[in-house]
């Protein structure tokens, strides 16, 4: 714990994850007040809701590895 | 064998934050002439795809029966699901047939892998080496776009078909290049390191959990330090739980982003 890059690194993709977290918040909670109202299109919700899960997902997954990058750096 | 090797720097004094290093594994080369060399991971992935089509040829080759045994079970209901939630409902009844042996292989052979990080004495998902979801990633990625450009008609045709249909001519430049991103860097891209990140970071936090609550335990000093690390041992076993949902999720996740991208390169318009 010496405060080098790779720890500010990580910092930032902590920072970073809270768009993504929030953005999967959003969607799940469509879905999930979709199938309430209309429990037989749960199939069709389901896809598209993991969809656009894994759209959102991405931006955090490059997060994570672009902070395993710049700590190489240090 | 990661394990040991973070009990042994943990008893050295200072506790060595699990991370990148934990993932290296010895490489197992006859004679060290560099002739070959596999490591730990490599077995695990060759000895999961024996073990599938073992299963798979061995309960479904022979004679089934009406009334289902407990292989036969097991096997039906994977096969059920890769058809009908993940093939049918998604490239759609009328070309879902031909894709299905990928679709049925990605899904059982990622699912083996990443269930290898909770079972006893393997206890690392293969998966979080970037080689393996590279690899699958590109054999999805060249079937997506023969499958596009054998649809359509040729690269031309795929090409024009990338653009959205009414656009304003000014638009239609931009437009092409981010679909061009995104059909040829950004969905491989993410397809290999969502599988790869997903796995790598659960795999992190168990070890953290573990080495963690055992450097507490053993070298705490106090009885709170002691107590926090019995607490991190019973959320390790939460967390054990908390993995299999996650390693499930994305061989799901990953057959089904397959199978959409498939569904893409045969649909008609667009």
């Amino acid at each position: 714990m010496t405060g080098n890059i790779g720890n500010l690194a990580f910092l930032g993709y902590g920072l970073a994850a809270i768009g993504p977290g929030i953005g999967i918040g959003l969607i799940f909670a469509a879905y999930i007040n979709g199938v309430a109202r209309q429990p037989e299109a749960r199939n069709m919700l389901q896809t598209i809701a993991f969809t656009g899960m894994a759209l959102t997902e991405a931006l955090a997954i490059l997060g994570l590895v672009f902070a395993f990058v710049f700590k190489g750096g240090s | 064998m990661s394990f040991i090797a973070g009990a042994a720097l943990a008893a050295e004094g200072s506790f060595e934050t699990p991370g990148t290093p934990n993932f290296w594994w010895p490489l197992i080369n006859g004679g060290g002439d560099g002739t070959w060399a596999i490591t730990r991971p490599a077995i695990v992935f060759l000895l999961s795809s024996l073990l599938i089509a073992w299963f798979f040829m061995t309960v479904l080759g022979k004679k089934m029966k009406i009334v289902p045994t407990k292989g036969q079970f097991v096997a039906e209901g994977i096969y059920d699901f890769v058809r009908n939630t993940i093939g049918r409902d998604i490239i759609g009844s009328k070309h879902f047939k031909p894709f299905l042996p990928l679709l049925l292989t990605c899904f059982t052979l990622i699912l083996f892998n990443n269930v290898a990080g909770i079972i006893p004495f393997i206890q690392f998902p293969s998966t979080s080496r970037i080689g393996i979801p590279i690899v699958l990633t590109a054999i999805v990625y060249i079937t997506y776009h023969v499958v596009a450009i054998r649809h359509k008609g040729g690269f031309g045709k795929y090409m024009g078909s990338l653009i959205p249909p009414g656009l304003p001519g000014w638009l239609k430049p931009i437009m092409f290049v981010l679909e061009f991103l995104t059909y040829f860097v950004i969905r491989p891209l993410t397809l290999a390191l969502r599988l790869f990140g997903n796995m790598m970071a659960g795999h992190l936090m168990l070890l953290v959990f573990i080495l963690g609550g055992e450097y507490l335990l053993l070298h705490g000093g106090n009885i709170g330090l002691q107590g926090a690390g019995i607490l991190s041992f019973a959320f390790s076993i939460v967390m054990t739980f908390f993995e299999l949902l996650v390693e499930f999720l994305q061989a799901f996740i990953f057959t089904m982003l397959a199978a959409l991208y498939l569904a893409d390169a045969v649909s008609d318009h667009h």
